[in-house]
């Protein structure tokens, strides 16, 4: 179990409100991802759900019982910090036994939940060393290993995976997910990077200053963006806008397209500019294209290697059906 | 220090320090290991310009068979221990207080700083004069306000009074090195206790004082080296009496009053020794906090 739901939450911090009144349900067994830039209140929102901060107004309610001023330890809630804040001093057994030992639970039944998470996480050969002794990818288990023996109700992941190089970011985002299947508990999980949030997500709450700009599945998010905001945040590449001339032959203020929905042609292309960087992947291409008329800057996405270069002209034609219409107060037109 | 000119350069740069430093420690004590094997008695008319009749273990066999050796010596283990126990406990508790943020903070951190200013004789002239005095001291007149009976510290419990004294003016040193060391603890790791449900007393015990372990190891072991030479309080406050002869102040007495510097000789190497056995048995204990 491990319903958690926010009825006209805020927090105010003196007499700066960084969340306004909001309302969220995070169903059971869910893999809810809060995403949005730095400083947007993600990590407060979460936070206010481990019940670390208090909220000023609302009320919290986890599995339909009010936790509004439970203490964070009685909340059923496990929580993984990005520093990972394992205790230092302790070796990796006593690390994850902590909330056990907390717990008051007796010896034999510590000892067998340790050894299974810790086969679960391949720690099992390093439980008597230290965390400083291990490298990141081993710590960030360890306090996930720290957060699944207690059985919590849910799990909530603050950034986990920033302070990991790239290769073993993609490692970890596998293996959380991995998790999640086979836990099936609710977890709740903060980042910037919308990469993370599209690959592991079942549900995404994208947050802007406090607001939840959209709530939504990755594909709902990608495919209908509710505003401009949403649309340049998720996709990468971001997504193209164009004002103007060109959006007002769709009669509307601001037309957005994402640069995989616009093809790269020989000639006589509805577009033409001329290419700025082109970054060439091997599998993608990415022009970055200039003096379209349009935009500053056009991305664009060819698939495979196109041998167009710096300073070449690039015809292109847009896929009229994948244009997102955006009105002036940057909200979409159906 | 990567290349072979900068190591040599910086050897021949550190020399002058090491050689001075090195004289500075080597010349006291191989002067004191001399005179302890000498008969030195300047009253009456030993000199060094006439030679000094060597006496062998003499000296060294009449300070420790002296009936003021083994108190002299327990006294100093008394002290020491006493004003460790109350500036680390004192220190720590302090220091968490000091850690919350409330309004004034900085005053108040210089003002726990302050009493480490006061020289050791300016301090027991105070608390003698000031606090401790049985007819006009603060303390006596704070009892008397409650009624009772004020209490003539020094002469009743000397020791006592000397430990009062000199924890007052370690007090700030221990706060400040474990403040330093709690502002350095992360606070994830608190609030990850916190989930884990323990509460504040067990967070204490599991999360804050580990983390200050190394502290503690290093605020006992510093205090011990300056502790053991405690002076200026008991010459300004007891001079010695009431049990509250300490072996720097046997030593002392033996060479300033008793005139005697051969047999206050041997007392500085059994403090030497005394020393170095309590060092050793701290770096023991505490030694391992330091490996981490």
């Amino acid at each position: 179990m491990g319903q958690i739901q926010l009825k006209q939450v805020t927090k105010s911090f003196g007499d700066v409100q960084v969340i306004p009144p909001l309302d969220l349900t995070i169903q059971d067994g869910e893999f809810t991802v809060f995403v949005g830039p730095s400083g947007c209140g993600k990590s407060t929102l979460l936070r206010l759900i481990a019940g670390l901060e208090d909220i000023t107004t609302g009320t919290i309610e986890i599995d339909g019982k009010d936790a509004t001023d439970v203490v964070p330890a009685k909340r059923g809630l496990a929580m993984v910090f990005q520093s990972y804040a394992l205790y230092p001093h302790m070796s990796v057994r006593k690390n994850i036994a902590f909330p056990l030992r907390m717990a008051k639970m007796d010896q034999a039944e510590i000892d067998k939940r340790v050894e299974a998470a810790a086969s679960v996480l391949n720690l099992t050969d390093y439980l008597d060393r230290r965390p400083g002794q291990l490298s990141g990818g081993q710590r960030q288990r360890v306090a996930i290993g720290r957060a699944i023996v207690r059985e919590p109700a849910a799990f909530l992941f603050d950034e986990p995976l920033s302070n990991l190089d790239a290769a073993l970011r993609v490692g970890m985002r596998l293996e959380i997910s991995e998790l999640h299947e086979r836990l099936k508990t609710t977890m709740i999980y903060v980042t910037h990077d919308q990469v993370e949030a599209m690959t592991m997500a079942d549900k995404i709450v994208v947050l802007q200053a406090g607001v939840i700009e959209q709530v939504g599945s990755p594909l709902e998010l990608y495919r209908t963006p509710r505003n401009l905001f949403v649309a340049g945040f998720i996709g990468s590449p971001k997504m193209n806008f164009i004002e103007g001339e060109e959006a007002a032959k769709h009669n509307t203020t601001t037309i957005g397209i994402r640069p995989e929905h616009i093809d790269v042609v020989e000639a006589n292309g509805q577009w033409q500019g001329t290419v700025g960087v082109a970054e060439h992947l091997g599998s993608d291409t990415f022009f970055h294209i200039h003096n379209t008329g349009l935009a500053e800057t056009l991305t664009v996405r060819a698939i495979g290697d196109v041998s167009l270069r710096h300073g070449d002209t690039i015809h292109l034609n847009p896929r009229i059906e994948e244009i997102h219409r955006f009105d002036a107060a940057g909200l979409r037109i159906a | 220090m990567a290349t072979k000119a900068s190591r040599s350069a910086a050897r021949i740069m550190m020399a002058p320090a090491v050689v001075l430093l090195l004289g500075w420690m080597l010349v006291p004590l191989i002067m004191t290991l001399y005179f302890s094997f000498k008969r030195y008695l300047p009253l009456r008319g030993d000199s060094l310009d006439r030679g000094l009749d060597w006496v062998g273990f003499d000296n060294y066999v009449r300070f420790i068979s002296s009936s003021s050796f083994w108190p002299s010596v327990q006294t100093t283990l008394v002290m020491v221990g006493g004003v460790l126990i109350i500036t680390v406990v004192l220190g720590i508790l302090l220091a968490m207080l000091l850690d919350q943020p409330f309004f004034g903070q900085g005053v108040v951190r210089i003002l726990v700083i302050a009493p480490f200013f006061v020289m050791p004789t300016v301090s027991a002239l105070v608390w003698k004069n000031m606090m401790m005095d049985p007819v006009n001291g603060v303390l006596s007149h704070l009892w008397r306000f409650f009624g009772a009976e004020p209490v003539s510290w020094l002469s009743d419990v000397p020791l006592g009074s000397i430990v009062l004294i000199v924890s007052w003016q370690w007090l700030p040193f221990a706060t400040l090195i474990l403040l330093t060391a709690i502002q350095s603890l992360d606070s994830e790791q608190l609030e990850a206790a916190e989930m884990d449900g323990a509460p504040p007393l067990r967070r204490f015990w599991h999360i804050v004082l580990p983390h200050l372990s190394r502290a503690i190891t290093i605020v006992i072991l510093i205090q011990t080296i300056f502790l053991l030479s405690i002076f200026a309080e008991i010459f300004v406050t007891t001079g010695g009496a009431f049990g509250t002869r300490t072996l720097t102040y046997l030593i002392f007495q033996r060479v300033i009053d008793s005139q005697n510097i051969g047999l206050g000789s041997a007392g500085g190497v059994y403090a030497i020794i005394l020393a170095n056995i309590v060092a050793i048995f701290l770096m023991r204990i505490v030694g391992k906090n330091l490996d981490k």
